[in-house]
């Protein structure tokens, strides 16, 4: 399993007091799996990314990345496994704006310590970024610094892409032609894939389809 | 991961060159004023010392003939051998070259101080002391005179004459063997230097020499007081510079923060340790510390570079032995420079950094300007400069001295700038309650809303306003009460000393049919109410009743005084004891009703004056061998040269005051101008941060400005109402900064002055020079909004379409 | 400022009058061989007393030198040193003195007193030709400012044969009677002195049988003292050798009546050179030559930074004579502009005694 969640709970304090966001859940998720995980909003679909790639702890149970329980390490051994097992697609694409796209799509892979420029150029042709190497993000549509962010982390090969709305920006057409690549490249590289979206035709076209409710699986 | 982070935390610079020009501008600059105020200051204080050093040798009494006449050789020889360390001095005027030298002989042996003469060109490596020794005994000898004096005397003498900034022009300084000959002088000195206090077992002085007479060091001592308190003017400047710069730095970083606080989020995410990022962080600060750092102090030694001449022409016209114009890369301010920089950005790198640590990750990654600037933050921050404003103004009320003054002056200005958002605040929000149109109430919300963003800048500006206004109601009221001071003091034309009573009865019979008054200057030493002090007797004239100033003027005063019915007492005295005009003092054996108080600056002791007539009635033996001469300016010149000529008095006794007065002012107008130069300075500095602040905002203003173009206000209305916003905050800042200002002028003038020379400047308002400042403030404000405004005005209709795309 | 002032007025003052015997930043070592004019001494020598007590500006230096070895009532053991030096910066004929500030001649004086625990020094300065310094024959006298050495011999004596003694200090004074109690001694071959085996020589002339009565003052206040004195009187324009390094110089009193004066000038580039002088208990003086007195260090002080040293052994075999001498203050620097080492010593071995002990060059 690259990756198990076991009864894992969160909850936050907001103005109207303590909401649990979480209730116990349970997940698996083997290597090179691609796995949709849907629910309404506050189901807490984003708060279970940001407990697997280490951003956040849960209150309680456990989280196993690649034989590594996530909330018993410190900062930077979870900053590691960011860099080096986890990769990160945002909704927001959190690109940087004063690097260049091919700056950009590079890295997190130099990050990592494994820039291998082959690679990096297929994902980046395959992308169809390859000539938009020298722009700058603001420079950009909003697609194509959807695809960038999802080269980004497409490049840095890691284990476990966590990926959250990442076609939220996009019309079907374009999300769907990401969503391919996305699926044909994290194939090629041997990557599992949890991906958060609200779209049940999205998620159907996942190995498999988890749907949470009121922080558990349904 | 350690190279691609810190290519990152790069790659910000170079696609923003303008805020990394900002940012070193603002830090350079800060280090510039605070470098440069320094430089001055170490300078002016190193020359002041080796000027005031060669001139009084230390403010040593001199032994002198009372009529002025040459001391015959063996009486010095007399009072070394009876163990006097007295050095022996010939000094007179000779025609050299067609020009009027004054010489000076000194015997190095026995001169504890002698001026550093400037290397010999050309010589390859330096000549020893014992070189220099001999060489300056000569034969053939040495001189040293300022280098164009020197200049007309090279050529004009065997001697080699070396450049000396630090002696008065037309003088020359050299072995007393030379000079003696030069002089025609043989077997005689003109007076002697008592370089030490004598042993115990030596004779005195009236056993050795009788006809000689001890005086107490005279040159220098009258002045020293407002030489002080040019000094404290440029220390309380270096201290506000400091102020501001601190400010400005703060800014600047905490703007540089600002600006990739979502960088900083999105590569924490992607995996780098928060320990990593705030390594390489600081190392970064470091840098840009350091290379704006040695910017600054470059900037720094143009701006003292610039300023000094005016510096050391006023300490030479104070002294007639002069400051050296020329600047010197003195470490002690090379280092105060950096240590500005460094100690700016760490203090506010330090905050930065721990902000940084403690950066949620998961917060939206859209940049929030100053998000810890919330009202309630403000008011904490308000309360807090409340505090320290209390512990300033308790320092200054309870403790006494300087530590106090300046804590007091220290707190005043950190807890007004701290206090300053929380007023701003205030005041918007209660003009956007008052707004009735909805654009009216947009307007004061949204700049309420900026405000956070500007404070540090708003806070620099109030600082470099207050400190302006501070400093210039200081050197008015110093400049009002010196020309007051000048006009008692030299209110004669001539002053002069016959040295014995025989001779002033010749001079004065000579004098009086040729010139309006003779006015006999007396004193001697009393005891006034149980303290030792000098008493004046003040003739009745004109020349006291217009121009001698009293604290406390009332009619009546001068009658009273010439009928004996009081006396005058100066305001050190009368502020030591808490005595005022209507009580009463013991003098001597009279108790005296005090009839007026007058200020008396740069004298440490205590004086009180009666009329001449009582004078001489209680201290018939004091001769009047001094007399002040009135008589038309211009006459003023051509009678010195007659008393020269008919009396041979020498320069130490007679003094062409007018012209020393002239002199004095046009100097002081000069310290003024340096004062004045500083003030732009400071200002442009704080006008520099308000435009680095506006510059980061403009670029998070477009979500804020595009609802309101969207319902319909052009851009170009947009942009003015951006500069009226700068304009009000400008506005409102220097409201804020004229009490501040005024307070500080008060503690310089009322406790700093005090607590450092014993006597405190009458204060006085120049309410149209804060309305220019403030005109000035707008002027900063509006052309720092000016470049952001514009750009704001131009921005394509696309980019403002693009918020609303971006912005989910 | 003063205290400032005074240290640059010092520094001058004793490098002007040191820069006579040293050319160089060498110091000791780089010492004028040239003579620029100066008299320079010659092999048989006649003096003329008392003239020749007086000064000889014709030469380059010339001192007055005294050092005296005293005991309080209590027994402590006091030390004392008055030394007044000349220097002319240029040749001065006898006959056409120059006078008032024109003269070359610069004068300077330093003072010490030590004893077991306690050692003071001073110096003072003065132009020559103005009567402020300066030295005369007949009445002798000796003085800067207000220290002096004044004759006051009787009909029939050499005008050194009573002096009275004085010189003040920041925090001492003394005020001694000297009564010679023998004849003058003529050191070298009938005063002249040779330096170095290659020829640099000086006159020289000691009055070493000194008896003294007088009074030093310290801090706590004055003490009553007695003792022996030894006075010396050189002049040259080129003493020492550029590679003689600097000097260890021995004037002692043995208990018999005897006299001893030894020294060593340390030679950089050859052995040392250790001539001395000897006056029997019966007043015969004899010239020891180079190598027939034996001169070692045996231990050495840490004094003002720098090892000295302050205990030695003397043999002269052929004198039968094996003594050690040991200081009554180890820490007797006399912290001037060109340091040097010297205070009183005590003499223990074959013979029993007291002294002084001057050591140069170990700056």
């Amino acid at each position: 399993m690259i990756l198990t969640i076991d009864g894992v709970r969160k909850s936050f304090t907001g103005p109207e007091g303590s909401v649990r966001v979480l209730d116990g859940l349970h997940l698996d998720l083997a290597a090179g799996e691609t796995l949709a995980l849907t629910g309404e909003s506050g189901s807490g679909k984003s708060t279970l990314l940001t407990l697997v790639a280490g951003l956040d702890a849960p209150d309680e149970g456990r989280i196993m990345v690649s034989g590594q329980q996530v909330n018993a390490l410190d900062d930077s051994a979870r900053a590691a496994l960011r860099r080096t097992t986890v990769g990160l697609v945002f909704q927001q694409f959190n690109l940087i704006p004063s690097l260049n796209v091919a700056a950009n799509l590079a890295f997190q892979a130099r990050l990592a310590g494994r820039l291998d420029m082959p690679w990096l150029e297929e994902v980046t042709g395959r992308l169809g970024l390859s000539d938009l190497g020298n722009r700058y993000p603001e420079q950009l549509s909003g697609g194509q610094q959807q695809r960038v962010a999802i080269g980004r982390t497409l490049a840095a090969r890691p284990a476990l892409i966590l990926a959250d709305e990442p076609t939220g920006n996009l019309d079907e057409a374009a999300a769907d032609r990401v969503l391919d690549l996305m699926l044909e490249l994290s194939r090629d590289s041997g990557a599992a894939l949890l991906m958060v979206t609200h779209s049940k035709r999205l998620a159907g076209r996942l190995d498999r389809r988890v749907h949470l409710s009121r922080g558990r699986v349904a | 991961m350690w190279r691609a982070t810190a290519g990152v935390l790069a790659s910000h610079w170079r696609r923003h060159p303008g805020q990394t020009a900002t940012l070193l501008l603002g830090l350079a600059l800060a280090t510039a004023l605070w470098t440069g105020v320094q430089a001055i200051n170490a300078e002016a204080r190193a020359s002041y010392d080796r000027a005031a050093d060669v001139v009084t040798q230390n403010g040593r009494p001199v032994i002198r003939d009372p009529s002025g006449a040459d001391i015959p050789l063996e009486i010095y020889v007399a009072l070394r051998r009876a163990g006097w360390p007295v050095a022996p001095v010939v000094e007179g005027r000779a025609d050299i070259a067609g020009r009027d030298v004054t010489l000076i002989g000194i015997d190095p042996l026995s001169a504890p101080v002698l001026p550093a003469a400037e290397p010999t060109e050309g010589s390859a490596t330096p000549e020893t002391d014992t070189e220099g020794l001999i060489a300056f005994i000569g034969p053939p000898g040495r001189l040293m005179a300022a280098p164009e004096t020197a200049a007309r005397l090279r050529g004009a003498l065997s001697q080699d004459v070396l450049n000396t900034p630090d002696i008065a022009p037309g003088t020359a300084i050299g072995d007393i063997g030379i000079v003696s000959q030069l002089l025609g002088l043989q077997n005689v000195i003109t007076r002697m230097i008592v370089v030490a206090d004598p042993p115990a077992h030596a004779p005195p002085l009236a056993q050795l020499a009788p006809g000689l007479e001890q005086l107490a060091p005279e040159a220098g001592a009258d002045m020293a007081g407002l030489t002080g308190s040019f000094h404290l003017n440029l220390t309380a400047f270096g201290l506000l510079s400091f102020t501001v710069g601190l400010f400005i730095v703060h800014g600047a970083i905490g703007l540089a923060f600002e600006q990739r606080r979502g960088m900083f989020r999105t590569i924490r995410a992607l995996g780098v340790p928060a320990r990593t990022l705030g390594v390489l962080v600081a190392i970064e600060l470091a840098i840009i510390a350091t290379l704006a750092g040695a910017v600054g102090v470059g900037l720094g030694y143009v701006i003292a570079a610039a300023l000094l001449p005016d510096v050391a022409a006023t300490l030479r016209g104070l002294y007639g032995a002069p400051a050296s114009g020329a600047l010197a890369l003195r470490p002690s301010w090379v280092a105060a420079g950096f240590a500005m920089a460094w100690l700016g950005t760490g203090i506010a790198a330090a905050q930065a950094l721990w902000r940084m640590a403690r950066l949620p990750l998961l917060e939206s990654a859209q940049p929030r300007a100053w998000a810890l600037a919330s009202s309630a933050s403000q008011t904490r921050q308000a309360l807090a400069g409340l505090g320290i404003l209390c512990v300033g103004a308790f320092a200054g009320w309870l403790a006494d001295g300087l530590v106090a003054g300046f804590t007091a002056l220290g707190g005043l200005l950190l807890g007004a700038a701290l206090g300053l958002p929380w007023v701003l605040a205030r005041g918007l929000a209660f003009a956007e309650r008052r707004a009735r149109a909805p654009l009216t109430e947009w307007f004061w919300a949204d700049t309420r809303q900026q405000l956070p963003g500007l404070s540090l800048a708003l806070m620099a500006l109030m600082l470099a306003l207050a400190a302006n206004i501070g400093v210039s109601t200081m050197v008015g009221s110093f400049r009002g009460t010196f020309t007051g001071w000048l006009d008692q003091r030299l209110a004669a034309e001539i002053y002069l000393d016959a040295g014995t009573e025989d001779r002033a009865d010749e001079i004065r019979t000579w004098l009086d049919p040729q010139v309006d008054a003779i006015l006999p200057q007396v004193w001697t030493e009393a005891e006034l109410g149980g303290e030792p002090a000098t008493l004046r007797g003040l003739p009745n004239h004109a020349t006291y009743r217009d121009n001698w100033p009293l604290l406390t003027p009332a009619s009546g005063v001068w009658n009273a005084l010439e009928r004996g019915e009081g006396i005058l007492i100066n305001e050190q005295f009368a502020r030591r004891t808490g005595t005022s005009t209507g009580d009463v003092v013991r003098l001597d054996d009279w108790t005296a009703p005090v009839l007026a108080v007058y200020s008396d600056y740069g004298n440490p002791g205590a004086e009180a004056a009666v009329g001449l007539r009582l004078f001489s009635q209680l201290h018939p033996n004091v001769p009047q061998v001094r007399f002040a001469v009135r008589l038309p300016v211009a006459d003023a010149p051509k009678m010195v040269e007659a008393l020269q000529n008919e009396f041979a008095l020498g320069a130490d006794q007679m003094r062409d005051q007018a012209a020393l007065k002239a002199l004095s002012l046009e100097i002081f107008e000069r310290t003024f101008a340096v004062t004045g130069a500083l003030n732009v300075l400071t200002l442009g500095v704080a006008a520099v941060a308000m435009l680095t602040s506006l510059l980061t905002l403009a670029t998070q203003r477009l979500p804020q400005v595009a609802p309101i173009w969207a319902m319909g206000l052009g851009r170009t209305q947009i942009a003015r109402l951006e500069l009226l916003r700068s304009a009000l905050l400008a506005l409102g800042t220097a409201v804020c900064a004229i009490p501040v200002g005024l307070a500080l002028a008060w503690v310089l003038l009322a406790v700093v002055n005090v607590a450092a020379f014993g006597w405190r400047l009458p204060m006085q308002v120049f309410p149209s020079d804060w309305v220019g400042l403030t005109a000035l403030a707008l002027l900063a404000a509006l052309a720092a909004a000016a470049l952001p405004a514009r750009r704001l005005g131009r921005r394509p209709p696309a980019d403002l379409l693009k918020v609303f795309a971006n912005d989910r | 400022m003063i205290a400032k002032g005074m240290v640059h007025l010092c520094v001058w003052g004793l490098l002007a009058v040191f820069a006579a015997f040293s050319a160089s930043a060498q110091g000791f070592a780089g010492m004028a061989s040239d003579a620029e004019g100066f008299s320079l001494p010659r092999p048989n020598p006649e003096f003329s007393f008392p003239e020749d007590h007086g000064p000889h500006p014709d030469f380059r230096i010339e001192w007055w030198y005294v050092t005296a070895n005293l005991t309080a009532e209590d027994g402590r053991s006091y030390g004392i040193q008055w030394t007044l030096f000349r220097s002319a910066t240029r040749p001065e004929a006898p006959a056409d003195t120059a006078k008032g500030w024109a003269s070359p001649q610069i004068w300077f004086g330093h003072a010490g007193l030590t004893n077991a625990d306690q050692h003071f020094t001073a110096q003072t300065f003065a132009r020559g030709g103005i009567g402020q310094a300066g030295a005369t024959a007949a009445p002798f006298a000796a003085w800067i400012n207000d220290w002096a050495m004044t004759g006051r011999a009787g009909p029939g004596q050499d005008a050194l044969d009573r002096l009275d003694l004085s010189a003040h200090g920041a925090d001492f004074s003394y005020a001694l009677k000297l009564e010679a109690q023998g004849p003058i001694l003529r050191q070298g071959l009938d005063g002249y002195s040779v330096k170095s085996p290659r020829g640099q020589a000086s006159y020289y002339y000691s009055q070493p049988h000194y008896d003294v009565q007088g009074t030093v003052h310290l801090p706590g206040g004055p003490v009553v003292v007695t003792g022996q004195a030894w006075l010396d009187r050189e002049w040259s324009s080129q003493p020492l050798a550029p590679s003689q390094t600097g000097w260890d110089w021995f004037s002692l009193h043995l208990a018999d009546g005897a006299k001893l004066m030894v020294y060593r000038l340390r030679d950089a580039d050859g052995p040392d050179f250790i001539p001395a002088s000897f006056v029997g208990p019966d007043g015969a003086a004899r010239y020891l030559p180079d190598g027939d007195v034996e001169l070692t260090p045996i231990k050495t002080t840490r004094v003002a930074g720098r090892d000295v040293p302050t205990h030695w052994r003397v043999i002269w075999a052929d004198g039968g004579l094996d003594i050690e001498t040991e200081p009554v203050n180890t820490q007797a620097w006399m912290d001037l502009n060109v340091p040097y080492w010297e205070g009183p010593v005590r003499v223990t071995g074959t013979h029993q005694g007291q002294g002084y002990l001057e050591m140069t060059g170990y700056e």
